[in-house]
């Protein structure tokens, strides 16, 4: 079954599409280590992104003050200046100022490396709009619902986890999907740093292979069916969370 | 209801005074509820009604004036809101009910989360109050898979499952078709029956003048007169109430 996939595209290189990773092993290895830290770095981001956006707008929602500030200076930064500016400013110039630790054969090595990097710069970015997105679906949450929770004793803290933000979750799926989509495609940029992921590799591979062009091909179909997949994830947890009877305005 | 006249009122109001921004919307209410006793307010639109039983729980601070609940001073800084709207609670002309939980948790939620009640004895009590509201099978339904009077009657039980002495009701049958305005009154009598104070704004003003001890009218801020409804009704005074009553009966 390999050997025939392994040697059709043999025979397809042939006739001038070669697509090396689907018969030479090694390509085959190098691409699949790609896929896997796209996916780390999709799965790892996507995570955090999201719960920066919900601390963000928690926050904002909840607190004046100090602590809103910060975040709206995060926003603005985040979201107003480019992300492979950002992911080279943390590399370049917060990693030279991280402290240096030595591996077990005495070779210097960054106490947090590329990818560490790569996460916690894609997560910043998209957590910044994820703020904005949960702000929204926050301000989409009609009054009453909370003036009925207040009325009940609850506190303004408790309105906010029993009832805004249940609530404001489902008005942000929409849009979540689009910063997420998004991210999926900004997790490219980490091939600045050095992360060998899909982009990387397949840099790699067409040097190696001369198939620029089965691999941009290959590269941009893996990219339609990754941000399928996301955007399919979130419609299922949005239908599971569904309201009967209940349409998609937040008014009563 | 069998209130005796000379108990100290379990709500007072006085001198009552809330502006939003320069539109002065209270001007000096004076009210004495006593403990069982059913209050209808009535009044034009925009006459500041709602205000005043938002005042009443706290919902809405006031400017100046002093509202009581029991020993609870509403004004002050250091007020205990969980108190208060343990005593005082409130149903709303949309209902409000939590679109994200069921009936049933609809009901129970706030003993459970606020007054830390056991769960087992506050959904008990839920289900009985469910029952009592005449929608036993509607427990484990939605919000938006109710029609309106039926979910103003789950809205009525999320109150009374808070076991409040007051009950605010701020036109509640006001969003309803006329036959389902029925059967919330029917529900809104039985709460009056069982001894919870009630204050209700309502624009029905046959259930008003059956259903109150007590009938307020309030017009731009003030209560232009109060009297027991049969007085109210066959009496007034006040050329506004006269003026108001001629369009409404
Ligand atoms: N939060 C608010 N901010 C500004 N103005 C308000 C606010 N709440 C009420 N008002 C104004 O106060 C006035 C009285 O409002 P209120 O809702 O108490 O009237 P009402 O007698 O209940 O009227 P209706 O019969 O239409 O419900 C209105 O003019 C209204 O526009
Ligand atoms: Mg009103």
């Amino acid at each position: 079954m390999v050997g025939d996939i392994q040697a059709f595209f043999r025979d397809l290189s042939g006739s001038g599409i070669n697509l090396t990773i689907f018969y030479d092993a090694f390509d085959f290895g190098r691409f699949v280590t790609g896929l896997g830290y796209t996916l780390l770095l999709i799965a790892l981001s996507g995570f955090f992104s999201i719960l920066i956006g919900a601390m963000g707008a928690a926050v904002l929602s909840l607190g004046r003050g100090p602590a809103a500030s910060v975040i709206r200076g995060y926003v603005a930064l985040f979201r107003n200046t480019p992300l492979i500016v950002q992911m080279y400013f943390f590399y370049f110039a917060i990693g030279s100022i991280m402290p240096v630790m030595r591996n077990e054969i005495g070779l210097a090595q960054p106490l947090i490396g590329g990818l560490a990097w790569a996460v916690i710069s894609l997560s910043l970015y998209a957590g910044a709009f994820n703020v904005e997105t949960f702000r929204a679906g926050i301000g989409a949450v009609h009054r009453s619902y909370e003036e009925a929770a207040l009325a009940l004793g609850y506190t303004p803290r408790q309105v906010f986890v029993s009832v805004t933000a249940p609530l404001a979750l489902r008005f942000s799926f929409a849009s979540l999907a689009n910063n997420l989509v998004d991210l999926t495609k900004a997790t490219t940029v980490a091939y600045a740093v050095g992360v060998t992921e899909l982009l990387y590799v397949s840099n790699q591979i067409w040097s190696d292979s001369l198939n620029t062009i089965e691999m941009m091909n290959v590269i941009l179909v893996i990219y339609l069916v990754l941000t399928g997949l996301v955007v399919f994830l979130i419609n299922r947890v949005e239908a599971a969370m569904r309201l009967p009877g209940f349409g998609a305005g937040g008014a009563p | 209801m069998s209130v005796s006249p000379s108990s100290a009122p379990l709500i007072a109001l006085r001198g009552v005074r809330k502006s939003f921004g320069h539109l002065e919307v209270l001007r000096g209410i004076d009210m004495d509820i006593r403990k069982g006793e059913v209050v209808a307010i009535i009044g034009p639109s925009g006459s500041g009604k709602s205000t005043i039983l938002r005042t009443i729980n706290g919902l809405t601070p006031i400017n100046e004036g002093s509202i009581r609940v029991g020993d609870i001073e509403v004004g002050d800084p250091k007020l205990d809101k969980v108190k208060l709207r343990h005593r005082v609670g409130m149903v709303f002309q949309q209902y409000n009910l939590f679109p994200h939980r069921t009936v049933l948790q609809n009901v129970a939620m706030a003993p459970i989360q606020v007054l830390k009640e056991p769960r087992e004895q506050v959904e008990e009590r839920a289900r009985r109050l469910l029952a009592e509201m005449r929608l036993p099978d509607k427990a484990d339904a939605y919000p938006g898979e109710l029609s309106g009077g039926q979910q103003q009657r789950v809205a009525i039980a999320r109150a009374l499952c808070m076991e409040p002495e007051v009950i605010l009701f701020d036109e509640v049958t006001a969003a309803l078709d006329p036959e389902m305005v029925k059967e919330v009154l029917s529900a809104v009598r039985k709460v009056a029956e069982d001894g919870v104070t009630c204050i209700l704004v309502t624009h029905e003003m046959g259930f008003a003048r059956e259903a109150a001890d007590h009938i307020y009218f309030t017009d731009r801020g003030v209560i232009v007169e109060h009297a027991p409804p049969q007085t109210f009704f066959t009496e007034a005074s006040d050329p506004r109430t006269k003026e108001f009553l001629s369009k409404v009966l």
